[in-house]
């Protein structure tokens, strides 16, 4: 993988005509029709999952979502590159690469409607579930990667974070450890321009991706609204790390259309010119032209395409709506994997009180009898 | 003149830029957006880029930064976004900027404020709604401060940024849409109640409540209920978490026999435990009942849909209470 920055690598423009970029296409030559439906295909659901949450949050189903709209291209592309048993560190908006490893449409607003802190079984679909402070997965991932390796496991790791993510020590750290180490560890920053409302120029006064070639990394820039592309980058890092050649650092430059989360105003600090410029390189349209111009999209495939977009929409709303609420006894639930006194204690305390015996519960100190 | 909690925040802020040209603000987001809050409104707009500025996204960085610019004779007002958030710079707040004055004999000082909005209420996902306070009680050199009122807010980061000392402000960000009537002149004037100081804000006879940030308003709404039921609760709002002025505690418990503390967080180790004991020490004979605390429960955050279970409540307060006017 060459320290290329000049020029983000693109296989697709944005009117749909190919790119004539042999080296990587060349790792994509084998993509024919049914990977690239399927690639439309789980676009525009993750869109529609993204829209579904976005409304759910509206209505008051949900306390809050970040919405991935515009980086579909990043991580489906990304997410068709990895195996099943390669292993996905995540921030908090990687809902469509929860979508491509698998995961249960049903299971991903789980923590956003705040039942719980977690979405999905990790271990089911080797993804972790969202991570909120920022950058820490870059260091997990790292450390995942360098396990595998000791295991003999030929497997990559990869780990999703944002262009604000790269200005956090701990992927300075993990960085600093992937090369250390050697380890099969692919970085794909998302640079979506925005790490809420500070452009990424307070990040970086240089391409993100030039940090990874100070620690020895190689690195690529890529157009992240163009699937393929990102596809091709993705294999490459993949391949890499699966073949014990270290960590790689890919820097997909997108644009997060929506607000940073359902509680965020862009208007305070973005104009909209600049919103409507990247709507014009919107990657879901991008790929649809493609299809168009080498007739791989007709009306039934568009039908079978929204058919699917409908219901998972339609799961991730039933389901979203119907979860039950916890209960004030979960509170005690999972706090330690073995027993523990205090919780024991307070359990019992808490209990007490539900049941109605103020005077007595509350906080009856421990050994006292009663 | 009528404002919010986080309006009173903005004033002050805004105060304290245009006394002293050594005072910038540093922070994510707090620019443009006037950060997540709003607390930095429009002070970037008004004072330029230089003195209000948005920072990489890296807590170490923020605070090892402003300890560098402190060590030049500024006076950095750094905003974490959120509580959880402090955590990255930890090893920057405890090992350096509360030790400096102490490895230096003196010779430096680190005149840092760094804002946190604390506490839950708020609805909000994991890592945005804890209350870290002991870790900064616990670690000598740092005093650390929570207003609970729009009055408070103001004079209080009035203080907190001209101490020579740093100050962990705490924010309670389920009263940053709280609105009162503050008389900003008379602060001025006067500089308002000493940060160091507790406040008594409900007189009483029977027991004396305890509270400090988020739950000073519940404490006054349980006493408000234990009032009409015949019980007369003094409550005590804390206002500084390190120094505590224990002397107006002791003074209401000498009065009452009987105290309750509540506060947000876990209660083991929490800064409950502090003040039981001290007061126990100072007012053993006094005391009718056992000191007692109601918190957080000693598990994580809980998600959203749990939190109403998890803080305290004035129906938790009561049955405490209940309890101390039942021994
Ligand atoms: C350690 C930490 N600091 C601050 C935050 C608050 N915060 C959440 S997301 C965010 C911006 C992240 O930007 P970026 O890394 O570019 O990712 P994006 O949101 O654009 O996907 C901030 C400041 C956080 N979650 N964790």
């Amino acid at each position: 993988m060459p320290d290329k920055v000049e020029y983000p690598v693109q296989l697709v423009q944005p009117d749909g005509r190919r790119v004539l970029d042999r080296e990587h296409a060349a790792l994509v030559a084998d993509v024919g029709p049914e990977l690239l439906r399927k690639m439309y295909e789980d676009m525009v659901v993750t869109r529609r999952i993204d829209t579904e949450a976005t409304a759910l949050q509206r209505q008051g189903q949900l306390g809050l979502w970040a919405p991935l709209l515009g980086q579909e291209a990043t991580q489906v592309g990304s997410a068709h590159a990895l195996y099943p048993d390669d292993y996905v560190f995540c921030s908090y908006r990687e809902a469509a690469v929860a979508y491509c490893r698998g995961v249960n449409p049903s299971e991903i607003t789980r923590l956003w409607r705040g039942v719980a802190h977690s979405c999905w079984d990790p271990s089911a679909v080797n993804m972790t579930n969202p991570n909120i402070i920022v950058g820490s997965q870059g260091l997990h991932a790292t450390g995942y990667a360098y396990a595998a390796h000791l295991d003999g496991a030929e497997i990559a790791t990869i780990a999703y974070f944002g262009d604000g993510a790269s200005s956090q020590g701990d992927i300075a750290e993990a960085l600093g450890f992937a090369s250390s180490w050697s380890a099969p560890v692919v970085f794909l920053c998302q640079n979506n321009h925005w790490a809420i409302s500070e452009p990424v120029r307070v990040q970086s006064q240089t391409p993100i991706v030039r940090r990874a070639y100070g620690y020895g990394i190689p690195g690529v820039q890529v157009d992240g609204n163009d699937a393929l592309a990102v596809l091709a980058v993705t294999r490459q890092a993949v391949a890499r790390a699966r073949s014990g050649g270290g960590p790689s650092f890919i820097e997909a430059i997108t644009y997060r259309m929506g607000p940073h989360t359902t509680a965020d105003d862009p208007t305070r600090y973005r104009s909209s010119a600049e919103t409507e410029q990247w709507a014009r390189r919107d990657p879901i349209d991008r790929l649809r032209r493609l299809l168009e111009r080498e007739s791989l999209f007709d009306s039934s495939f568009q039908r079978s395409v929204a058919d699917r977009a409908d219901e998972v929409a339609r799961q991730v709303r039933t389901s979203t709506i119907e979860m039950p609420d916890p209960g004030p006894m979960d509170l005690f639930e999972h706090v330690y994997a073995a027993p523990h006194a205090l919780i024991t204690e307070e359990r019992r305390a808490y209990a007490e009180y539900l049941a109605g015996d103020p005077s007595e519960a509350a906080a009856r100190p421990e050994g006292v009898p009663s | 003149m009528i404002t919010t909690f986080a309006g009173a925040l903005n004033t002050g802020l805004r105060r304290a830029l245009e006394d002293d040209p050594k005072v910038i603000l540093m922070g994510e987001d707090i620019g443009r957006l006037g950060g997540v809050f709003r607390v930095t409104d429009a002070l970037q707009k008004d004072f330029g880029n230089n003195r209000v500025v948005d920072t990489p996204l890296a807590e170490s960085g923020i605070v090892g930064t402003a300890f560098g610019m402190a060590l030049r004779g500024y006076r950095p007002v750094c905003e974490i976004q959120f509580d959880g958030f402090v955590y990255p710079a930890f090893d920057q707040i405890v090992s350096h900027v509360a030790k400096i004055h102490y490895r230096t004999q003196g010779k430096v000082h680190a005149p840092i404020t760094i804002r946190i909005p604390f506490g839950g209420g708020i609805g909000s996902v994991e890592h945005h709604s804890e209350s870290p306070e002991a870790y900064f009680a616990h670690t000598a050199g740092l005093r650390v401060m929570t207003p609970s009122t729009p009055a408070d807010a103001y004079s209080m980061i009035r203080q907190a940024i001209a101490l020579d000392d740093p100050v962990i402000f705490f924010e309670p960000k389920r009263r940053y849409w709280d609105k009162a009537d503050v008389d900003f002149v008379a602060l001025d004037r006067d500089g308002g109640l000493p940060a160091d100081r507790a406040r008594v804000c409900a007189t009483g006879t029977d027991a004396t409540i305890v509270a400090y940030g988020g739950t000073v308003a519940t404490a006054l709404s349980a006493a408000k209920i234990a009032g009409e039921e015949g019980h007369s609760l003094e409550v005590i709002d804390l206002r500084s978490l390190s120094p505590i002025d224990f002397d107006t505690i002791a003074e209401s418990v000498a009065k009452t026999g009987r105290l309750v503390i509540t506060h947000e967080a876990p209660v083991f180790a929490g800064l409950g435990a502090e003040i039981a004991a001290r007061i126990t020490e100072r007012c053993f004979y006094y005391l009718e009942a056992p000191v007692l605390r109601v918190g957080g429960f000693d598990i994580p955050y809980p998600p959203a849909k749990l939190e109403k279970f998890h803080l305290p409540d004035p129906d938790r307060i009561l049955a405490a209470v209940d309890r101390t006017l039942a021994a």
